[in-house]
């Protein structure tokens, strides 16, 4: 495969850092030159990975290589259709959320709003890099930034409960972080290098049971960041985060990340052949499907809106999982084009949370009688993404779950097609009673009936996101090329040139 | 053999100076603070020039006065000595620019008892590093520590008591150097290290020789606080100004590391120390106690000076592990170690510094709003803080990836285990701290936080730029290690590792 070298990759990422710092320094007081860094950062990172597009489509890679970090392993930046597809993913859906997030702030005239730009910018820097990491190293760096850039975003309100989910989150994560680090370590004592390979490189390299162990290790420690149950239990209670931070980083960035990282230890360091030679693909996929049924069952005994898409949100992340691990070409196109997506869906229905929260401040699911009638443009892209979610074409969901099931039955492991459709099943159950009420029934005490949406920035954003997952839905490759990045990106694993 | 003075002038200078310091310090108390500058700047100057001739020409040798060893003193520098010089002189010069204000403050009587002895402290800590002969390294050990306990002393009210505690202990240490000197010199009739280690390989079985090593590991031991003999260090460090604590606390600990290193892989070859007794091996499980023991009891602690020395006594830990893993990679991480913890320290006792300065602060249940007050200071706290937790790419990571490395390397799991404990608790005792400093309590929130608006109150720039200055560092060095142990680490571990 071609390899052409380019600083690209490393603009992308540090523009947010320099936002971030621009940001700092205007501060509180000129509230509007600092929200144009942030808007002006995001346009500009998703230009410079949109410039790359491209490149990678042609079936080059994309290198960039820093420094030397430790014998063996560079800081490295390397993009390749994996990477890429995250990367324009993350982009992507940070310029809907700047604006978002600045209607919602204000809108909520929340405190310390420089800290939550800073720390948001940051962590866009972390998702990229995730997504550009040539190796394990450089990859873990830029997880532990987004992990660390986080945590103030979830204890942003400060409240005792925003402060313990901050607790919880990093107690969460660092404790992955420290089994990722291990399983590094080991990766690096048995073959002395981390570099990814599509296909995986880990082959041969040690007794078959500590490579098991090692994947085990790898699974849990980025399972937590990718929510798998039982090592799940934060991403509800980082819920108590503003309604954006929710959006992206907990429908799309950090969740995502851990995703990504599951995807890039099964496929692209262990390997397909490795996983079938001792049999561990079909524990890990029991194992998402596990998650799958039970967050969905879950999340029909939320009444809090955050909460229930949280527990849809670790639904979908199994799913994606699954699809890895179920290795037959299908499956992995279907994975990797769940995360862009459920990421469009997703962020459409937290942003329709934030938007109901900031005009009426309600939070749950009982109290959303009527509200379809106030605000129709907000509930219909609600109805879109939840119907997208469940699979209903012709939204973006059904393409990929259409994929997933065609790659249970390539597998030939039919339960996995019947784990799928009670998902869907389950996906229905807790979302459709919401987008009833919502419209058709009356609402409670008095509300006002007439047209009352919220502020521009925030309909605007999940209108268009909305839009976006039905155009995806028809034409997959449609803005981003996102269908073409994902089936390239499973030849790539699969080695089928 | 070299003709060079630069061996010679980092002692020689800062030695005659401190003698000049009271004399100057009669006629013009405000010259002494240019002097130690001055004085300290021409070391930092000479060690740069050494390390740079040791990377050019491999290791010098300067005879003292021309007298050839074994019989006349012998300063011998290669790749270890130069690196521990230079972060010594560095360290040092960085703490005397910081020093001026806290000193001025705190002990506005002393000022030149405090820089004369200052001065001695370093003379007595780079004498340790560059000399080539044991009864010399005592000699300068002892300058080092009666420097210290001195200047301990002159702390605030538990101080003597402190100082007091610690001449016991540190006297006890000393003894047992000695006793291993006269040991080795009966049987020897050498003094010279390299002359020394090629003496003893014959003499490995003899009984006085084990005496002497374990004399000599129990007298470090002693002066390095490893975790059963660190009784003297908290109190010690708690107590004493805080200029001293920032100069003690980073360089002490780290020199007397880099003497066992000499003592275990120098003057006794390898396959003594790891082979005919198992000397790593206990060291290892020592320095295991040593990380959750000190890890466990900075959590019991509210003053942040104290949860600071604690940390230290993990640290030194940190590094005795690495020397007694004695592999490669474990080395590697030592003596990256003592480089990271060195400025790592230096950095929090400086913030330490600069927060008593301002507010006379030390209860970390007092820190409420202080990133409002002392934003840039605050900021580097958190950088240091999350270095010593090991998050990358700060350079505290690097260290610890190669101690896991190490670990892994030598099949010692429970190691790995520990490492990975000692950076999960050290991230809940700093993530207390930081919680503490930037989210503010909930009668603040209420207000939106306008009210409560708090005027920027930093430290002294002469305090500020220290503290910028390690900062930078810590994010720099890391990026750079890989640099760092391909130039000068690689060459620092003994061969046949």
């Amino acid at each position: 495969m071609e390899v052409v070298s380019s600083t690209r990759p490393l603009l992308a990422i540090s523009v947010s850092v320099l936002a971030a710092l621009f940001i700092l320094l205007t501060g509180e007081r000129r509230r509007n030159l600092r929200e144009l860094w942030t808007i002006l950062a995001s346009l500009a990172k998703f230009s410079i990975v949109a410039s790359m597009i491209p490149i990678v489509l042609a079936g080059k890679i994309i290198e960039c290589t820093i420094i030397d970090l430790s014998p063996g392993i560079a800081l490295q930046f390397r993009v390749d259709a994996f990477g890429i597809f995250f990367g324009t993913l993350a982009s992507a859906l940070w310029i809907a959320t700047s604006i978002f997030s600045i209607g919602y702030m204000r809108g909520l005239n929340a405190r310390a709003q420089t800290r939550y730009f800073f720390c948001f910018a940051f962590a866009l820097n972390g998702a990229l890099g995730v997504a550009f990491a040539g190796n394990l190293l450089t990859l873990f760096i830029f997880y532990e930034i987004l992990t660390i850039s986080t945590f103030p975003l979830v204890a942003h309100r400060e409240t005792p409960e925003a402060i313990m989910g901050g607790r919880k989150y990093l107690a969460y994560l660092l404790t992955g972080a420290a089994l990722v680090f291990f399983s590094m370590g080991l990766t690096y004592h048995l073959t002395g290098t981390l570099d990814f390979v599509g296909g995986g490189f880990l082959q041969g390299q040690g007794p078959s049971n500590i490579l098991r162990l090692l994947f085990v290790t790898f699974i849990l420690g980025f399972g937590t960041k990718a929510a798998l149950i039982p090592i799940h239990e934060w991403l509800p209670t980082a819920m108590v985060a503003p309604t954006p931070v929710s959006a992206l980083l907990h429908a799309v960035a950090v969740v995502k990340a851990g995703v990504f990282c599951v995807l890039r230890v099964v496929l692209y360091v262990f390997g397909p052949q490795l996983l079938s030679d001792l049999n561990l693909w079909l524990i890990l996929a029991y194992f998402a499907s596990f998650t799958i049924i039970v967050s969905g069952m879950l999340a029909l005994a939320q009444d809090n809106l955050k909460r229930r898409l949280a527990f849809s949100t670790i639904n979908n992340l199994a799913i994606i999982i699954m699809g890895a691990a179920l290795l037959s070409p299908s499956a992995i196109i279907g994975g990797i084009f769940h995360i862009a997506g459920h990421g469009f869906m997703k962020i459409t229905l937290f942003f329709v949370a934030g938007a109901i929260y900031v005009k009426t401040q309600k939070e749950n699911v009982s109290e959303l009688d009527g509200i379809g009638r106030a605000m129709p443009i907000t509930m219909g892209s609600f109805a879109i993404g939840a119907m997208g979610i469940a699979g209903t074409p012709p939204v973006v969901g059904f393409i990929s779950k259409w994929y997933l099931c065609l790659g249970s039955l390539e597998a030939k492991e039919i339960v996995f097609l019947f784990v799928l459709l009670t998902s869907v099943l389950l996906d229905i159950a807790y979302f459709f009673p919401i987008i009833y009420n919502s419209f058709f029934n009356r609402p409670q005490g008095r509300v006002n009936s007439g047209f009352d949406e919220a502020s521009m920035l925030m309909v605007i954003p999940l209108t268009v996101c909305a839009i976006i997952s039905v155009i995806l839905g028809i034409a997959p490759d449609a803005f981003f090329h996102f269908f073409g990045i994902a089936t390239l990106a499973a030849k790539n694993i699969l080695g089928i040139c | 053999m070299t003709t060079s003075p630069f061996p010679i002038l980092i002692i020689v200078v800062p030695l005659i100076s401190a003698f000049f310091i009271p004399i100057i310090g009669w006629w013009r108390r405000g010259l002494c603070y240019p002097l130690v500058i001055v004085a300290l700047s021409i070391s930092v100057l000479s060690s740069i020039f050494i390390l740079h001739m040791v990377v050019e020409q491999g290791t010098i040798h300067y005879y003292l006065g021309n007298w050839d060893p074994p019989w006349g003193i012998e300063y011998v520098i290669d790749h270890l000595n130069a690196f521990v010089a230079i972060i010594v002189s560095v360290i040092s010069l960085i703490i005397a620019i910081s020093s001026r204000r806290s000193v001025e403050r705190e002990l506005p009587e002393k000022i030149v008892y405090f820089y004369c002895l200052f001065l001695l402290q370093v003379t007595g800590l780079l004498g340790i590093v560059v000399t080539g002969d044991m009864f010399n390294l005592y000699v300068f050990l002892e300058i080092a520590s009666l420097a210290g306990y001195a200047l301990i002393a002159i702390g605030e009210d538990g101080a003597p008591f402190a100082s007091f505690n610690y001449m016991i202990y540190g006297t006890i240490g000393a003894c047992f150097y000695l006793l291993g000197v006269g040991y080795l010199y009966v049987t020897t009739g050498s003094l010279n290290m390299a002359d020394l280690s090629k003496i003893l390989p014959d003499l490995y079985h003899s009984k006085v020789v084990l005496m002497a090593f374990a004399f000599f590991i129990v007298g470090v031991g002693l002066k390095m606080a490893l975790f059963p003999m660190h009784v003297w260090l908290p109190d010690a460090y708690t107590y004493a100004p805080s200029a001293v604590s920032a100069l003690v606390a980073p360089l002490m600990t780290k020199v007397g590391a880099y003497v066992m290193i000499r003592i275990i892989f120098t003057v006794f070859g390898p396959n003594f120390s790891m082979e005919l007794i198992p000397a790593t091996t206990i060291l290892c499980w020592v320095a295991a106690m040593a990380i959750l023991f000190g890890c466990i009891l900075a959590l019991g602690q509210t003053d942040l000076k104290r949860m600071l020395a604690y940390v230290l006594i993990a640290e030194v830990g940190y590094i005795a592990l690495g020397v007694g893993l004695a592999n490669k990679a474990g080395l590697t991480g030592a003596i990256l170690h003592i480089l990271n913890d060195a400025l790592m320290m230096a950095c929090l006792f400086l913030v330490v510094g600069a927060i008593m300065y301002k507010g006379g602060l030390r209860n970390i249940h007092q820190f409420k709003c202080l990133h409002r007050k002392m934003p840039i200071t605050m900021a580097a706290f958190t950088v240091a803080a999350l270095s010593v937790i090991g998050i990358p790419p700060t350079c505290g990571f690097f260290s610890k990836w190669y101690l896991v490395l190490g670990a892994i390397d030598a099949n010692r799991w429970l190691f790995v285990a520990i490492l990975l404990i000692g950076s999960l608790i050290s991230a809940i005792l700093f993530f207390r701290v930081i919680e503490n400093i930037y989210f503010e309590p909930a009668d603040y929130a209420h207000n939106g936080g306008e009210h409560g608006e708090i005027a920027i109150d930093e430290a002294p720039l002469s305090m500020l730029i220290p503290i910028l200055i390690t900062t930078a560092g810590i994010l720099l060095l890391g990026i750079l290690s890989g640099k760092i142990v391909s130039i000068i680490i690689q060459f620092a571990v003994p061969a046949g590792l």
